[in-house]
């Protein structure tokens, strides 16, 4: 234990000591040494005075083991060797040093000698000298006296001169207005006069000078309360004032009165540049003109009133509260100019101009920071910077959203224009009818694209507020919360909510007419939130956060909620393009059965035309749809249903139906066998959400229109050729419609209900034979 | 709390035709209407024996048409109207009748019940409500709560009040009322309200409903644009007068105060096809029970715009009665508008649902392919409105 003790204890010693010589060396031993004095009384410390071989070889020896001996004996052979080389340098230095001393003392030997002479030669005539010249002065001495006294004398009276001449004087430079001069010269004699006022001559000279002085204070007084031509006057006349002693506390507010006075005109100025914008904010000055005149007016005027203000009542230190008061006053009115300035700034066009104009502004304002320590002025101009941000912000984000309204405005006429021309040419043939919807993919991808672009370039207009070059941007507010909550949340994350939130409303504004909101726009949005939801959400807030460095110190709205918000939109939108298709179809189909006699209807020789109507419309809701979804999942199609074989739906168990409803004892049998076939079947609903992919819409639309069908179908009564008519519509209508469902026999299953439907509701129910259903519908 | 399971009935025809017996308020009766054009129609008297949990039935025969629509008297348990098709000539004409039931069907079906069900008795006819000048009868509505004298029928375009006399077999048209526009107008639904000192209708047609003061016949409110599409079913709130429920095919059910008819109090919108009726509760008006053809019935809970907003009436004494139940209420959050339950019984479109005049916690409903369901308030929610 003690073995290891010894060599850390000695260590940080040894250390120090080295530290002290280095210290010593580079002279910085006056502080840093006085308590490490007593270190060298060690014995052991070899290269202490009081160093002891004995004591530390036996030390040594007690303490170490045999290979630190060892290694402590080369350590010193080492170092004793190198002590040696050392010495052999300084000896032999010292040698050569002290062979050209020798030289050099001889040398001198010689012209000592030399020089003794000389100098026994001097001290001789240094006495003769001494000798004449005690003699001159001593003639001269009375002469001398005399024309010390004159000289005295002298100045005396050019000094009283001075005293008798000074209320001329005085006069006269009060003609001249040197007011500086006058006081100056008056202070000078003032002492005097006061001292000697007991002399009546003087008295009266005083009295003169006081005469004149009261009159030129009058003077000054005067041309202070005139209010001087400049800043640099006034100054001077509130100097030469108080050197006359006037109460400090009265110039004090005088001069701030002053001050005021001028720095509201120069506020006038500023006002009236503002006023007369209000009709036509373009003709007038910019920003930009408008801050900088701020600046050199007003802002270089008040710094020079806080300067002199400063300069020349020092002494008054309990008036700094006074012109922090002035200065407060007067800068709230600047600031309430400049921000109805920068309110007027509502064009969103150039933000540089701005961003500009307020770093201006800013920067100035530091100088009455530096002026008037202490101030709330560049806090509050701060504020102003800030609200100024904040608005801009705001502004953009309107800015957005109209672009994104006018946008939507455009696809809406983009969509519009061409049904028109459809409409025009649509009897040139079916390939006429897809030339409209042709368009939805570049219409979807420039809407993007151009609302990205807006999206960045105003990005980029904001990013102005935070370029490194701009005095604010280092503010704490800038550097956190105008990025995080300003950029991102309020401009950003507002925006895509806006979106989506547009985009809802389209669903519930549009009414359930679907009549003011074009399906085809609902489409085009819906994919749009879609894709929002997949990448473009991420994509811009990933941009934002990197181009604005945002540390998120508040909570921020995490991507996935507005992913999710984007997600429910676009669910939405497609939902409610489902219903107004599926509606309007329906519509079609509601009215073709309302309005029709089914009891006295004719034999059926023709598939009726709204069926080709709802399989037309059908057919190019399919393309609308395919141009922007997928196509999604289909259940696998029952082998032959391709071929149009429609026997699975009719032949077998339509004709069961049949057969049970023709025996009257029975009843019961048909509720029996639907049930049956209900009870096997999953319960189908009508409106409900679909997915994003075209089979999904497609089945929504197809499901809405036949319930629809069913439905009327129930509330009417058919004859014969009632329901023969039904059965071939519906034969025609599977004939077409199973392609687009995801699975056909949902199509089976609702015809299947319309044609049991009208037979149930069919006064002499004699269907038609399979055949012939087939051959009318094929011929159609 | 187990709830009970519903009571399920199958009648052998479709049927759309439901009501309760509004002058019984002893036992749980229904009155089912059946449509059938091949066979007879019927109308089905079902009693639902609350202790047992079992349904009785009796059937009389309607041998006029099938029935679209049926309204029971409010004062005379064994008078009803119904609305029925008449196909004559290969010509369907829509109509309507006061019926008497016999007298004995009650006492006669329980000696021999057999017998009854084998040979069903016939309505007698008491009268038509006929005016050939008016067109096709849609529904027939009773006064509320009155004495069985006064109805109202709603013909294409037109709402005749009918005073009936001489024991109800002569019916003579007091007043009409007329919608006039564009088209064909037609009412699809009307209901005749219970406020006002039963002086005011609502009707629907196409997306409209109307309000009609019955004093004058003229039109006192008008919601254009009620629903997206037809409107199917009206019912007045039975305890706020300006409050009114709509349901239509756009799957929505909405409730309106009538007197800012701009825009609805409050709009539901659960179901997933069209919603073919709305009824409210007789006595607990935040249950409301609402049909749809998409098999479904739904039971919500408005809470928020029924007579009693927190679910409970408090009374003083109640409260003075411990703390204990005072704190528990507390622990209770209201009772927010919520769906209380979906029933999924039917397998068809559900085209009818009513409450029974009986016992307030018990309905009906009725789907097209004859099954009729009996179903209760959850037991839960019961104690809670009554607690």
């Amino acid at each position: 234990m003690d073995e290891g003790s010894v060599p850390v204890a000695e260590d940080p010693g040894r250390r120090r000591r080295v530290h002290g010589m280095l210290k010593i060396y580079y002279g910085l031993n006056e502080e840093g040494k006085a308590p490490e004095q007593p270190e060298s009384l060690d014995p052991c410390d070899i290269n202490g005075p009081h160093f002891d071989p004995e004591l530390y070889l036996n030390k040594l020896r007690r303490e170490c083991s045999l290979t630190e001996l060892m290694d402590q004996e080369t350590c010193m052979v080492r170092q004793i060797r190198s002590l040696d080389s050392d010495m052999q340098t300084l000896v032999y230095e010292n040698y050569n040093k002290f062979i050209s001393a020798t030289d050099t003392i001889r040398k001198m030997k010689n012209d000592f000698k030399k020089m003794e002479d000389e100098m026994d030669c001097l001290s001789a005539n240094m006495a003769a000298i001494t000798e004449f010249s005690a003699r001159i002065s001593g003639t001269l001495q009375d002469q001398h006296a005399q024309i010390t006294k004159l000289s005295g004398v002298h100045t005396l009276l050019r000094k009283l001169q001075f005293l008798f001449e000074l209320p001329a004087r005085l006069n006269k430079c009060l003609e001249l207005q040197a007011y500086a001069q006058a006081v100056n010269t008056h202070r000078r004699a003032r002492c005097v006069l006061q001292q000697y006022s007991h002399l009546p001559s003087f008295k009266g000279i005083q009295d003169d000078c006081h005469a004149i002085m009261d009159k030129l204070a009058q003077e000054l007084r005067q041309k202070f309360r005139d209010g001087g031509s400049s800043a640099k006057d006034l100054s001077e006349c509130v100097e030469l004032l108080l050197q006359l002693d006037e109460p400090a506390e009265e110039l004090c507010d005088k001069f701030l009165s002053h001050a005021r006075s001028r720095l509201e005109s120069d506020l006038q100025g500023l006002e009236a540049e503002i006023r007369p914008s209000l009709p036509s904010p373009a003709s007038n000055t910019d920003i930009l003109e408008f801050i900088d005149r701020g600046c050199n007016e007003f802002v270089s005027s008040l710094c020079l009133v806080i300067t002199s203000y400063q300069e020349l009542f020092i002494n008054h230190a309990q008036k700094g509260e006074l012109l922090h008061a002035f200065v407060d006053d007067l800068a709230a009115r600047y600031f309430m100019l400049v921000e109805r300035r920068i309110q007027e700034e509502k064009g969103v066009g150039d933000n540089s101009l701005l961003v500009r104009a307020l770093d201006r502004f800013h920067r100035r304002l530091q100088a009455v920071a530096k002026l008037l320590p202490g101030s709330a002025v560049p806090n509050k101009g701060t504020e102003i910077v800030i609200r100024a941000a904040t608005e801009r912000v705001k502004q953009y984000l309107s800015a957005l959203q109209s672009f994104y309204m006018d946008s939507l405005t455009d696809v809406r006429q983009a969509l519009a224009t061409p049904r028109l021309s459809v409409a025009g040419t649509s009897v040139a043939g079916p390939a006429s009818g897809r030339d409209a919807p042709t368009s939805l993919p570049e219409l979807l991808s420039s809407l993007s694209a151009s609302i990205l672009n807006q999206i960045k370039s105003v990005l980029a207009s904001v990013h102005l507020f935070t370029a490194k070059d701009i005095t604010f941007s280092n503010k704490p507010y800038f550097k956190g919360e105008f990025c995080s909550q300003g950029v991102r949340e309020s401009l950003v994350v507002s925006f895509i909510k806006f979106v989506c939130q547009s985009s809802r409303q389209f669903c519930e504004t549009a009414g359930d007419k679907g009549g003011s909101t074009p399906p085809a726009l609902l489409l085009l949005l819906s994919r749009l939130c879609l894709e929002y939801e997949t990448s473009t959400i991420s994509y811009i807030l990933t941009l934002t956060d990197e181009q604005f460095l945002v540390q998120h110190h508040s909570p921020v709205t995490p991507v996935t909620t507005l992913c999710a918000e984007a997600r429910e939109a676009a669910q939405k939108l497609l939902n409610h393009y489902v219903k107004v298709q599926g509606l309007i179809i329906s519509q079609m189909l509601r009215k073709s059965v309302e309005t029709r006699d089914w009891v006295n209807t004719i034999e059926p020789r023709n598939v009726r035309a709204v069926m080709k109507r709802v399989v037309e419309d059908t057919t190019s809701i399919d393309v609308q749809v395919g141009l922007l979804y997928e196509e999604g999942v289909r259940k696998a199609h029952s082998s032959d249903s391709s071929k149009r074989t429609f026997s699975v739906y009719s032949s077998s168990r339509q004709q069961a139906r049949y057969a049970a409803s023709y025996t009257p004892s029975a009843p019961m049998d048909t509720n029996l066998l639907s049930n049956i076939h209900k009870l096997f079947s999953e319960r189908i609903d009508i409106f409900s959400s679909v997915e994003f992919n075209k089979v999904s819409v497609m089945t929504g639309i197809i499901k809405i229109s036949l319930k629809t069908f069913l439905e009327c179908v129930r509330l009417r009564t058919f004859g014969r050729y009632g329901l023969q008519q039904i059965q071939v519509d519906c034969h025609y209508l599977q004939m077409y419609l199973w392609r687009f469902v995801s699975d056909e026999n949902l199509v089976h299953f609702l015809l299947d209900e319309i044609v049991g439907s009208a037979a149930h509701r069919c006064l002499d129910p004699a269907p038609m034979e399979q055949s012939v259903i087939e051959v009318i519908c094929e011929r159609g | 709390m187990e709830d009970d399971a519903p009571v399920i009935y199958g009648l052998e025809f479709q049927a759309r035709a439901l009501t309760a017996q509004t002058a019984e308020t002893d036992a749980v009766r229904f009155l089912v209407g059946t449509q059938s054009l091949k066979f007879d129609n019927q109308i089905h008297i079902i009693d639902f024996d609350d202790e047992n949990n079992i349904i009785n039935k009796n059937v009389l025969l309607h041998q006029a048409g099938e029935i679209w629509h049926i309204g029971a008297s409010p004062a005379d348990k064994a008078v009803l109207t119904t609305c029925y098709n008449k196909t004559s000539d290969s010509r369907v004409v829509s109509c309507a009748a006061v019926w008497r039931m016999p007298s004995d069907w009650e006492t006669g079906n329980h000696e021999s019940p057999d017998e009854s069900a084998h040979n069903p008795q016939t309505l007698e006819l008491l009268c038509h409500l006929d005016d050939s000048t008016h067109g096709n009868a849609a529904c027939v509505l009773w006064e509320p709560m009155g004495d069985g004298k006064r109805m109202i029928s709603l013909a294409d375009n037109h709402a005749l009040l009918w005073d009936l006399q001489e024991s109800s077999t002569q019916a003579t048209v007091s007043s009409t009322a007329t919608l006039e526009g564009k088209g064909q107008l037609k009412f699809t639904s009307g209901k005749w309200s219970p406020h006002h000192n039963c002086s005011q209708l609502a009707t629907a047609n196409d997306t409209a409903i109307r309000g009609w003061d019955l004093r004058t016949m003229s039109q006192i409110y008008c919601i254009e644009n009620a629903h997206g599409q037809l409107v199917r079913d009206l019912d007045f709130n039975p305890n706020r007068q300006y409050y009114l429920a709509s349901c239509g095919d756009d799957c929505k059910v909405k409730f309106w105060d009538v007197r800012s008819v701009q825009e609805p109090v409050k709009t539901l919108e659960e179901h997933s096809h069209w919603v073919w009726s709305v009824r409210y509760n007789h006595s607990h008006d935040q249950l409301v029970l609402t049909a749809s053809s998409d098999s479904r019935l739904i039971l919500s809970n408005m809470v928020s715009i029924s007579s009693e907003p927190f679910g409970h009436l408090v009374d003083d004494e109640e409260l003075s009665e411990g703390e204990e139940l005072h704190q528990e209420d507390k622990g209770k959050e209201p009772l927010k508008d919520s769906v209380v339950s979906t029933y999924e019984e039917h397998e068809d479109s559900v085209y009818a649902a009513e409450w029974s005049s009986a016992d307030p916690w018990l309905f009906a409903s009725l789907s097209y392919d004859g099954r009729l369901v009996i179903n209760r308030v959850p037991r839960a929610l019961k104690y809670r409105i009554l607690l």
